[in-house]
């Protein structure tokens, strides 16, 4: 055999094996979805086997008693607004530190840098205290507010980076031009910044949108559930009910799946840019 | 010259305040004072009652918590294995998947999918899987391996999280190292063929150096999520059986929101705050004096 031939054929065993690999990765969701559609005595006696019918009234109602529009609708607004908030604060900031090189700027930044390692375990409790002082609980703003604070010391550090690389030629002839400060940070950064943004939003997305422990610390009302404190709830009180379960953890995923497919190409730029000035 | 400085003041507010009045009341707030609440008695009831107790918390959580050193101990282990098995997964992913395969875009889509769902929700579908889909694989096959009590015993609940655990991050690791692998300069590796290098001397002498600043990275990202976990042992193990998988971060929730004993559980939030920021530097520190330059 020549050495071309030997390596097409190492070639096609490494994609075999890589295929069985990925086969292995998938067969939760294929349990996942196989038996959510099963009754519960059909799930009980096996769940290997494809369903023999299709009980689709499983998923009405986990629709139904987790609330799931509810939940959606609020897991959305959340992560709308706490990224287009923390993108454009952040945005601010770091163009803010990186053209006014004082020290005062120069000791915050260091600030944010030290706060990336803090576990988030590791201050919850007092914020607990702190935010039901100042009226943050069981309020979407207030956890909005809470997902600024946490939020801005990775994205103001990933602006950071990119700002640093930007020309400085291209704000002074806008000033030139007659703009001030701030329509030239509008007008002209800002579209400049195009592409850490979609970093920021993808990783600050992802975080956000799958976060439980904060929601569930300042949220109490039931009406203001995200999907993940739902599903919690929801298994509190249907242990071991697996045929309203594991609908429900179908519909708990399906969005962010469906996102990630959508938007797989800037995910994967978005975790590499960031791994990169991280 | 005054309206200069004044406008440079506002601007200065302008840019850098908010983002900053968030991160102190959110951060930077908490910390501190939780740093002052890890010396006192605080139960929660009211603040009339926190009276300082110097450091009696950090007495009573050396000398007689063991159920802290058993969750000390428990997360160690965790991430030692943890991070070691999803690195070298996630390396192995991405140094195949940069060759030439056909199904490679789909490939990744695949490895890479478990990272987008919370560990909430993954705990909770894994937990079926190990009660009843593992246990239907072994009536069917025989298997032993399958028709283990998975998250009944110790041992096995163990490993239960550290497979969750892998197969949740692998994928994400595997995306920076894809990245690292595309960025090896291709005249090098072919330099070091016309030189009849082998592959394996290749891969270990060309690429590995090369590819270090990602290890830094993946590393760190892996220590730092498994050293934090709490989401997925939640909702996969709640910390059982016996309390035999309940992680650092679950202890000191315990302690704060179901025994009230607030001072003890910021006291235990300081400590791990002390112990996640001494590892991650340490780490960073060494692996980065083992990067180089192409």
């Amino acid at each position: 055999m020549n050495t071309a031939s030997k390596s097409r054929v190492s070639t096609l065993l490494i994609e075999l094996l890589l295929i069985i690999v990925a086969l292995l990765f998938l067969v939760p969701f294929y349990f996942l979805f196989v038996n959510s559609v099963k009754t519960f005595s059909e799930l009980l006696t096996n769940s290997a086997s494809l369903p023999t019918s299709f009980e689709w009234s499983n998923y009405t109602r986990a629709w139904n008693i987790t609330k799931f529009p509810t939940a959606f609708g609020n897991s959305l607004i959340i992560t709308v607004f706490s990224n287009l908030l923390l993108a454009f604060f952040s945005a601010m900031a770091a163009y803010q530190m990186v053209r006014r090189d004082i020290r005062f700027n120069r000791i915050l930044f260091a600030v944010y840098v030290a706060a990336m390692v803090i576990p988030f375990q590791s201050i919850m409790i007092p914020l607990v205290k702190v935010t039901s002082t100042v009226g943050l609980t069981d309020s979407i703003p207030g956890l909005i507010i809470c997902y600024l604070g946490f939020g801005i010391p990775l994205s103001v550090f990933l602006f950071h980076g990119f700002i640093k690389s930007i020309p400085l030629e291209i704000e002074e002839a806008a000033v030139v031009d007659g703009s001030n400060v701030y329509g030239v940070f509008i007008r002209v950064v800002f579209p400049l910044l195009k592409p850490i943004f979609v970093t920021v939003i993808i990783l600050n997305t992802l975080w956000i949108w799958n976060d439980y422990l904060l929601p569930s610390l300042i949220l109490q009302s039931p009406e203001l559930r995200t999907i993940p404190i739902a599903t919690f709830a929801f298994f509190g009180q249907f242990t071991k009910q697996w045929d309203l379960a594991l609908p429900a953890l179908v519909l708990g995923i399906l969005p962010v799946i469906i996102f990630f497919l959508a938007m797989q190409k800037y995910i994967v730029e978005g975790i590499t840019q960031g791994a990169v000035k991280g | 010259m005054q309206r200069k400085k004044m406008s440079r003041l506002i601007q200065q507010t302008v840019f850098v305040g908010p983002s900053a009045l968030f991160f102190i009341l959110i951060v930077l707030v908490p910390f501190l004072l939780g740093i002052y609440y890890s010396f006192t008695n605080w139960n929660g009831v009211g603040s009339s009652e926190i009276k300082w107790v110097g450091l009696d918390n950090f007495k009573q959580i050396f000398m007689h918590d063991t159920k802290f050193r058993d969750a000390f101990w428990f997360t160690v282990k965790f991430t030692v294995l943890g991070v070691v098995l999803t690195n070298v997964l996630g390396f192995v992913l991405g140094y195949l998947l940069t060759k030439p395969l056909k199904t490679r875009n789909a490939l990744r889509t695949i490895f890479f999918m478990p990272n987008v769902i919370g560990g909430l929700l993954l705990g909770f579908i894994w937990q079926f899987i190990f009660v009843k889909g593992f246990a239907s694989v072994g009536k069917a096959t025989g298997l032993s391996f399958f028709s283990l009590p998975w998250l009944g015993t110790e041992n096995t609940a163990f490993w239960a999280i550290v497979i969750v655990f892998v197969w949740q991050t692998a994928g994400y690791l595997m995306v920076i190292y894809i990245s690292s692998f595309n960025n090896v300069p291709k005249d090098i590796l072919e330099a070091a063929e016309i030189d009849g290098a082998s592959r394996g001397q290749v891969l270990r002498s060309i690429i590995i150096p090369l590819v270090m600043p990602a290890v830094t990275v993946c590393l760190f990202l892996a220590i730092s999520w498994s050293f934090k976990m709490f989401d997925l042992n939640l909702s996969l193990t709640k910390g059982g059986p016996f309390g035999s998988t309940e992680s650092v971060a679950m202890n000191i929730y315990n302690e704060a929101f179901a025994n009230n004993r607030l001072g003890l559980g910021t006291a235990k939030a300081v400590i791990f705050f002390a112990v996640v920021a001494i590892i991650t530097s340490l780490q960073v520190k060494f692996t980065k004096s083992k990067e180089v330059e192409a």
